[in-house]
Formats: C-alpha cells, sequence, structure tokens
C-alpha cells in the first residue's frame, strides 16, 4: 500500500499550533512526517529542541519522522542550523539545497530530497544514491510521464529509490531573498514583525480580474489554486509510487487525510464537503500541462 | 576582474568582443539553454565561426547548457555538451547534476561552470559541486547581500561570478516554478520564463493589458509605459490594494559596487541579456569595459561616470536600476 506523508509545514504558525497540530497528527494514519522550517530563517516560533521533542512524540506513536532543511541558504547562520541538523544521528534528513546534500554526505547521514531539489533525470538519481539518498521527491513542476519514465530507468538499473509525489495542498513554486509578506506591509524583511503569523495560509495574491494566481508566504510562493492528486491515486499505485505527500494547512487537515486513506485503501471517500480554506483545485502539472489548469478536479 | 557578456548571435558576440569582453556566453538553437527565444542562438557553424572571431581577439567563450534534461530529452542534452565540447569552447556553463557528471567524466579537461541555475548560494553548496564536479567557476544567484556574497567568498572553493547588469530575477534562479505554473514552460524545463507565444496584448476600454496564458498580468494606463509581461514584474491586487507585489519592472545596476566586488576576489562580472540586440550589447558592453579599466588603473579612486549610470538606465526596464538583494534594505 502506497504510503502517506505529511509535508513540513510552509507556513508560520506559532509555537503552540504547531504543537497542537502534531499532538493530532500522531493520530492519523499518516506514515511518514516531515518536520522543520523550511522557507524563513527569521521564523524561529520553534528551536531545534522543539522539534526534536515533536520528532519524539511522532517516533514513538510509530511515524517515521524526516527533519527538513531550509530550501534557500543564504547566511552563516542558515549554515550553523544546517550543521546541527545534519550532525545528529537519529533521523534520516530532507535535503532541500546542496548545502544540505554536502553536510549529509559528509557526516555519513542518510538523506532524502525534497521537491525543491532539482532531480529530472536518471542520471542525477544516480549520483545521489552513490551518496546515500533513501528516496526522492519528484519536483512540483513535473508530472505523470517524467515520472514514470524516471520510475522505469529506475528498475532498469536495478535501483531501489522510492518516489514521493506532493499529491495535495498550495504547490511551493518559488523562494526569494526578498520577503512579499513584508512588502505588503511596507516593512523591512528585517524587521517584519512575523506579520506572517496573521497569515497561517498566507496572502492570496489575485490578478485584477479577480483570478486567484498565488499565495505569498513570506519568501516563498505558493500557488493560488490547491493542487489535487487525490484520483490519480490508483494510478501512481500501479507505477510504483511510493508515497503521496500532503502538505499541512492549518483547517481541514484531519479529513483530508482521512480521505486520503480511504483511497489508497480502495475504498470511497465521503462526499460531504471539505471545511478547508477556499481555493480552487488545479492538477495541471501531472499532465504536463500548466500547473494552474484543472483536468480531472 | 572579467567582464563576461551575452551573445544571442553572432553580430552580437562580434560587438561584445569588439567592445572590450573578456569571455562571451551562447547557447544553442533549442531549449538546451536558459534562453531560448526564436530567432536566437547558434547552430554549430555560428557557433564555430563565433568561437573563432573570439579566439583571434583574445577573449573566451563560455557554452550555457543550462536547464534541466528528462528522460525524453536526455540525449539531446548530452549530444550538447558533445557538441560544444567539440567546437572547443572554453567552458561548459551547466546546472543539472546528472549533466554535471557526465561533462566531467567525458570531457575533464573541458572547464565546467556552475550555472546560476544551479542554486548555489553558499559556500557549503559550492563544496557539493566542486567535489562532485570538480567545477572551476560559479554563478552567484542574485538574492544575496553584499555582505552575504563575502561570507561565500571567503570559502568559496572555486572562482565566483556575479551578475552585474540587467533583468533582475528576484528568487532563487533554478527553483522558481512560477512560469510553468500558468504557462507550460519554465527556466529549468524549456528555457523559457513567461513565453512569447503565450504573451497577449490588448487594447481595451480599460487600457492597453498584458496576459499571459490569459491571465491578466499588467494593465497600462495613457501616459504609462508598458513593458514585457515577465510575470513576477506584473500589477496584482493583495488585499485590496493593486501593486507590483512581487517586483517592480527594473534592472539590475551594479556598478557603484565594483570595488567592493574586486576586493572581495569576484573573479568576473556578468552581464544579462542573450535576447538583447547587438546595439544594446555595445553600449552595454562598452560602458562596463570602461568602468572594469577604471577600477583596474585604480580602484581606491573608483568613482562612477555619471553618463555610465545614464547610458545604463536608458537600457533599463522602465528607465530604472537598483542593486537589488546587494543592498539588504531592498529586501
Amino acid at each position: 500500500m502506497m504510503k502517506l506523508s505529511l509535508g513540513p509545514i510552509l507556513w508560520f504558525w506559532s509555537k503552540q499550533t504547531v504543537f497542537d497540530f502534531y499532538a493530532k497528527a500522531a493520530e492519523w494514519p499518516v506514515d511518514t512526517v516531515y518536520l522543520g522550517e523550511t522557507v524563513c530563517s527569521r521564523r524561529r516560533e520553534l528551536k531545534l529542541a522543539d522539534w526534536l521533542e515533536i520528532a519524539g512524540v511522532l517516533k514513538d506513536a510509530g511515524k517515521q519522522v524526516v527533519l527538513s532543511t531550509q530550501t534557500l541558504i543564504e547566511s552563516e547562520a542558515d549554515l550553523r542550523l544546517l550543521r546541527r541538523i545534519c550532525s545528529q544521528q537519529e533521523y534520516l534528513i530532507e535535503a532541500n539545497d546542496q548545502s544540505a546534500l554536502q553536510l549529509a554526505t559528509q557526516n555519513n547521514l542518510p538523506f532524502v530530497t525534497g521537491p525543491s531539489m532539482n532531480i529530472y533525470n536518471s542520471a542525477t538519481l544516480k549520483l545521489l544514491a552513490k551518496q546515500g539518498l533513501k528516496g526522492w521527491s519528484l519536483p512540483v513542476e513535473l508530472g505523470r510521464e517524467t515520472l514514470r519514465q524516471l520510475i522505469d530507468e529506475l528498475e532498469a538499473e536495478g535501483l531501489d529509490l522510492p518516489a514521493e509525489v506532493f499529491a495535495w495542498g498550495f504547490l511551493p513554486l518559488a523562494w526569494s531573498s526578498r520577503c512579499f509578506t513584508a512588502r505588503h506591509y511596507n516593512l523591512p524583511k528585517d524587521n517584519c514583525e512575523f506579520r506572517c503569523l496573521q497569515h497561517p495560509d498566507g496572502l492570496e495574491l489575485r490578478s485584477r480580474e479577480s483570478r486567484e494566481l498565488f499565495r505569498l508566504n513570506g519568501t516563498s510562493t505558493l500557488s493560488g489554486a490547491r493542487y489535487d492528486l487525490m484520483r490519480q491515486m490508483p494510478d501512481m499505485a500501479q507505477m510504483g509510487v511510493a508515497t503521496v505527500r500532503l502538505s499541512p494547512e492549518h483547517k481541514g487537515m484531519d479529513e483530508v487525510v482521512r480521505r486520503f486513506d480511504q483511497t489508497r485503501r480502495g475504498e470511497a471517500p465521503e462526499v460531504n464537503p471539505l471545511q478547508l480554506v477556499e481555493a480552487p483545485p488545479c492538477d495541471g502539472y501531472w499532465y504536463g500541462r500548466p500547473g494552474m489548469d484543472r483536468v480531472q478536479v | 576582474m572579467e567582464l563576461v557578456c551575452p551573445a544571442g548571435s553572432l553580430p552580437a558576440l562580434k560587438v561584445a568582443v569588439d567592445k572590450g569582453a573578456d569571455a562571451v556566453y551562447l547557447g544553442f538553437k533549442d531549449s538546451t539553454n536558459a534562453r531560448q527565444f526564436a530567432g536566437l542562438n547558434f547552430n554549430d557553424k555560428r557557433a564555430a565561426e563565433g568561437i573563432e572571431y573570439a579566439h583571434k581577439k583574445g577573449a573566451r567563450v563560455f557554452c550555457a547548457i543550462n536547464t534541466y534534461p528528462q528522460p525524453d530529452g536526455w540525449n539531446a542534452w548530452k549530444s550538447a555538451v558533445d557538441r560544444a565540447a567539440a567546437l572547443g569552447v572554453d567552458a561548459i556553463i551547466l546546472a543539472d547534476m546528472g549533466l554535471l557528471e557526465y561533462a566531467a567524466s567525458k570531457y575533464p579537461q573541458v572547464n565546467r561552470h556552475l550555472s546560476v541555475q544551479g542554486s548555489a548560494t553558499s559556500y557549503e553548496a559550492l563544496n557539493f559541486y566542486k567535489d562532485n564536479f570538480d567545477i572551476r567557476r560559479a554563478v552567484l544567484p542574485r538574492v544575496l547581500s553584499i555582505d552575504q556574497v563575502r561570507g561565500v567568498a571567503k570559502h568559496s572553493p572555486v572562482e565566483l561570478e556575479v551578475f552585474a547588469f540587467g533583468s533582475l530575477c528576484i528568487m532563487a534562479e533554478g527553483r522558481c516554478y512560477l512560469s510553468s505554473y500558468l504557462t507550460d514552460e519554465s527556466p529549468n524545463t524549456r528555457g523559457a520564463c513567461s513565453p512569447a507565444k503565450a504573451v497577449r496584448w490588448q487594447e481595451t476600454p480599460h487600457g492597453l493589458e498584458s496576459r499571459l496564458n490569459d491571465v491578466l498580468i499588467d494593465r497600462y494606463g495613457k501616459g504609462e509605459s508598458a513593458g514585457y509581461p515577465t510575470l513576477c514584474k506584473g500589477r496584482f491586487e493583495v488585499e485590496g490594494s493593486v501593486y507590483h507585489a512581487i517586483e517592480e519592472p527594473v534592472s539590475l545596476n551594479t556598478l557603484d559596487l565594483l570595488p567592493e566586488l574586486k576586493e572581495l576576489g569576484i573573479s568576473a562580472v556578468k552581464i544579462e541579456g542573450r535576447q538583447r540586440s547587438p546595439a544594446y550589447i555595445a553600449d552595454v558592453a562598452h560602458t562596463w569595459r570602461q568602468a572594469l579599466d577604471r577600477l583596474d588603473a585604480n580602484s581606491s579612486d573608483f568613482r562612477v561616470e555619471p553618463v555610465w549610470n545614464s547610458t545604463l538606465a536608458g537600457l533599463s526596464e522602465g528607465g530604472l536600476t537598483t542593486i537589488g538583494a546587494y543592498h539588504r534594505k531592498w529586501k
């Protein structure tokens, strides 16, 4: 049966909200949980010790815990935190940048890669496999056809590298050193007053014709529509996808997990509407089309 | 510091060399490089002519093969590396780890530069690329402040090249999928951002509108000058306000930073713009050559001539320039 994972929280939530979220997640039918701040080094509601405390609780609940690393590494302070994450031996890490690849391989620490690691071909996978790669995520802009070819090529090479697909949530599309939330409030990034805390699901950016285009989330930009590949799960299972990733939201996540769990078990998910942050669905990337397109959803 | 100039065509290459470029960079006529534009770039014959011209005049030629091949493109990208090596380029600019490995093992004698699309923003990332692919040089993404560049430069295992002038990407390059979200092409997959094929201009009662795959990117009132609808430079609505929510249409210009970049040990400054005309390249290359020559003559007393800045501003998007992320306040 395919595994379900909870991706790292991409938003900035208060410490208590994060602890409460994972206390509930410990009870959900997810197999893997990614923990840590991947977006902005100024988001320090939780220290590494806090994340490790949550990791312990989840591990005791039978979850596989993976420590996710920051995507855009800019400063010596960013590297210091990365070194601390890469010097622990208890948990697998999710490398989201080549800096993490370097430190993980130096420490002989096994790692997986997140969707922001540019893995577009099997030559890259073969190379990383030699360095300790234990699994990888498909970059969000790639679709079914490319994934099928990659899985076939891995099989032909006799390489066992489980593939994960970002299958639900707002797609992380870009990272910058500029903070777009601070910019919206006319604040300098270094004195942003942590306004992201007021936007637990980001700031909606619309065209002047009111079309939802993106969600501004501090230094990162996410899709304005919610990616949803639930209906593609049987196909993914057949292709040999190991894990589907659900990206945390602060409303309705338990229901989302339940539906994906039912679907992977071949049961029909409930049809009552979900109480979610309102956003249109999309699935274009999966079909090799513009990401915002809707093909099946 | 070397001056590295863009060459989208043979005439642009020649004029860049004539105006004082130490090196030029070019790409093939396909999706293997990050400036896939109709009518732009080189076939093998043109590339050979360009390389001969540059070499005769003492300039070097770099070949950008800096997009990310997927399985069905792997052979075409691999063959682009073979062609670049056979042509005798002075370096290949690469981003994809698989392709870097291919180039390093098959052509160890051909210099490898890490493209800005390789997203290396720390010296540990540079160590990774150096240890695995023995890169000689890396181009830094345009997201670091000057202090952060200093930190990277201090520990860098390789030569560094930084962007000096031209269009400004404000997202970490190589990890921006905004374009493929709205259209079906991105810099990584097809070497295109906000591709021209998806652009539509329309006069309406509200003003001139620019659209990208039907999405309204900007609308211009009377007297406003309209720019290419690069999607991150449009005007959008956030919580009821309409503004350049991501970035204004401005260009990067780092003339003022030259003494500092030199002091940090930066090896080369790069001009963006393979899509630009030979006339544009001539003016930009000429201006930067003068600036670098003055810097070489006396870096402690370096002064930017007002005419350099006015020339560059005249060639910039919206006539505006910024030092971008180099200045921390910009963020």
